[in-house]
């Protein structure tokens, strides 16, 4: 495979785009979920202000190394995420640096940044970071099985471990999606997924109610902003792959917006509906309900 | 001095012997510093506009004042709209509202509250209890004016004052900070003696680091 060097701009200008993006996807939801409450909510460009605010805060601590790399490696777990796979299928300019093989990368991807948080919040000292990261790294393991097994049987259904070529296979009408050509598959995944996005059932290891806060506990400043864009771009680069997994991936922006929307609001309607889990709650549950429906699609592939 | 606090020696696990000296292991004590504007004036301004459309209030609450935060959060009060957004840790909170009165013990963790906050940061004294002691001014073990103690930029006097007057506070404190006039965090770190003396002269039972950072 060659490299062009045009890639690089384009992929900056994927990064771009998805970061606005982000930044008012977040907000609508947030909107969303305020709305469910009858509440009306933060205005739409509200995360803007809160990361220039947080750029713009003058002093900021350090715990030592690992604290300073902890949001990045964080921040670095989504844009690998995102600039790994192919954002919009077929298109020369939003493919990305996505190869052949990239499904594992982003499966890795998708627990680095997790990693990074875990070392960078342990050498912050604080005992509720330390909480949090075992719960938030306990729950996200038990979270993640039933995912890999589904990516392995998306993997075996098309022979390819190629993201690209699994898109390719799905194009051609919405029956030909991997919903309805492997649909346990997809629901293990979806089951992975609302477990990752953050939300109740499962957001005790963030939420401000609990533990106060988790992980990010000791982070403020610069670090939390760094955090905080990580937070934007990570939901939409971990909706992408199961945008190009399950649902036929996108050929336009404007598609790629609307089933990232649509992906992202299953977790949002089973957010507002059901009450917070404990971890030991939510592990049980993605390993009785989650679990099987993945091995039943590795076995029917 | 608490005796967790003390310099002593800890055999490890595998045996090995180690000194540990909590003040300074665990905290840093050096006093705080006057942290300056961003040089282009312009720059200034933008944050300054940003930080006063992105208050986060550190979920802190002490006296009865409490009782009239919460209700900010729910859909007839919904501060939110205003960028108003309650942070667990001090860390990441720019806005410390002291709700109501004072004892002494929970001055204590007000102030290792507020020196963890990061510059800029800002204090509101909620209710007549903080302006000069109010219905607890003859009190033993309440402080009468907060001002002594921390740098307070702004007061919502009442008794108790309602929600409303909490969020006609806000945007006051937004005009505040706009206009650039909330510099609290640089006058505790000019004044710091100042400020300890007088935090030492009611807390007699003196038992944390001099600055918690």
């Amino acid at each position: 495979m060659e490299f062009e060097w045009i890639k690089i701009p384009y992929s900056l200008l994927t990064l771009f785009i998805v970061i606005n993006f982000g930044l008012l996807l977040t907000a609508l939801i947030q909107k969303i979920g305020a709305r469910v409450g009858r509440r009306h909510g933060i205005p739409i460009y509200q995360n803007y202000i809160d990361l220039i605010k947080n750029y713009a805060i003058r002093s900021s601590i350090t715990h030592g190394f690992m604290f300073y790399l902890g949001p990045v490696f964080r921040l670095s777990g989504g844009v690998g995420l995102l600039l790994f796979v192919p954002t919009i299928y077929g298109s020369e300019m939003f493919s990305n640096l996505s190869f052949a093989g990239d499904l594992i990368l982003a499966l890795y991807f998708v627990f680095f940044g997790a990693l990074g948080m875990a070392l960078g919040a342990g050498e912050s000292g604080h005992p509720h970071a330390a909480i949090g990261v075992s719960r938030g790294l306990s729950q996200m393991t038990a979270a993640e099985l039933p995912f890999a097994l589904a990516v392995f049987s998306v993997a075996l259904q098309y022979q390819t471990l190629s993201v690209t070529d699994i898109v390719a296979a799905q194009q051609g009408g919405v029956l030909n999606w991997t919903l309805f050509t492997n649909p346990f598959a997809v629901t293990a995944a979806m089951f992975s997924f609302l477990g990752s996005m953050m939300r109740p059932p499962f957001d005790v290891v963030l939420a401000p109610q609990e533990i106060p806060i988790g992980p990010p506990t000791e982070y403020h400043s610069s670090y939390l902003a760094l955090m905080q864009t990580n937070r934007v771009i990570f939901p939409v680069a971990k909706i992408v792959i199961y945008m190009n997994l399950f649902f036929g991936g996108a050929a336009s922006w404007p598609v790629f917006f609307l089933k990232v929307f649509l992906i992202y609001m299953v977790s949002v309607f089973v957010g507002v509906a059901f009450p917070r889990f404990r971890v030991e709650q939510s592990i049980r549950w993605f390993l009785i309900w989650a679990m099987p429906l993945g091995i039943l699609a590795i076995v029917l592939v | 001095m608490k005796e967790e606090l003390k310099k002593r020696v800890i055999k490890g696990p595998d045996g090995f012997e180690f000194e540990v000296d909590p003040l300074q292991d665990y905290y840093c004590e050096a006093p705080p510093t006057v942290q300056p504007a961003a040089y282009q004036k312009i720059v200034e301004k933008i944050f300054n506009w940003a930080r006063s459309e992105s208050i986060w209030i550190l979920g802190f609450g002490t006296g009865c004042g409490a009782i009239e935060m919460r209700p900010l959060m729910t859909p007839r009060f919904d501060a939110y709209r205003f960028g108003v957004q309650w942070r667990p840790t001090p860390r990441q909170a720019n806005l410390f509202i002291i709700s109501g009165y004072l004892s002494t013990k929970t001055l204590k963790r007000a102030i290792r509250s507020y020196e963890q906050m990061q510059n800029p940061k800002y204090v509101i004294g909620l209710g007549s209890c903080t302006i000069n002691g109010g219905m607890y001014w003859d009190s033993y073990n309440t402080i009468k004016r907060l001002d002594d103690y921390l740098p307070v930029d702004l007061y919502i006097a009442g008794c108790m004052p309602r929600p409303e007057a909490l969020l006609a506070g806000f945007e006051e404190m937004k005009k505040i900070i706009r206009a650039g006039k909330a510099e609290g965090g640089n006058l505790y770190a000019e004044n710091f003696d100042w400020y300890k003396a007088n935090q030492k002269k009611v807390i007699h039972d003196w038992d944390m680091p001099e600055h918690s950072w």
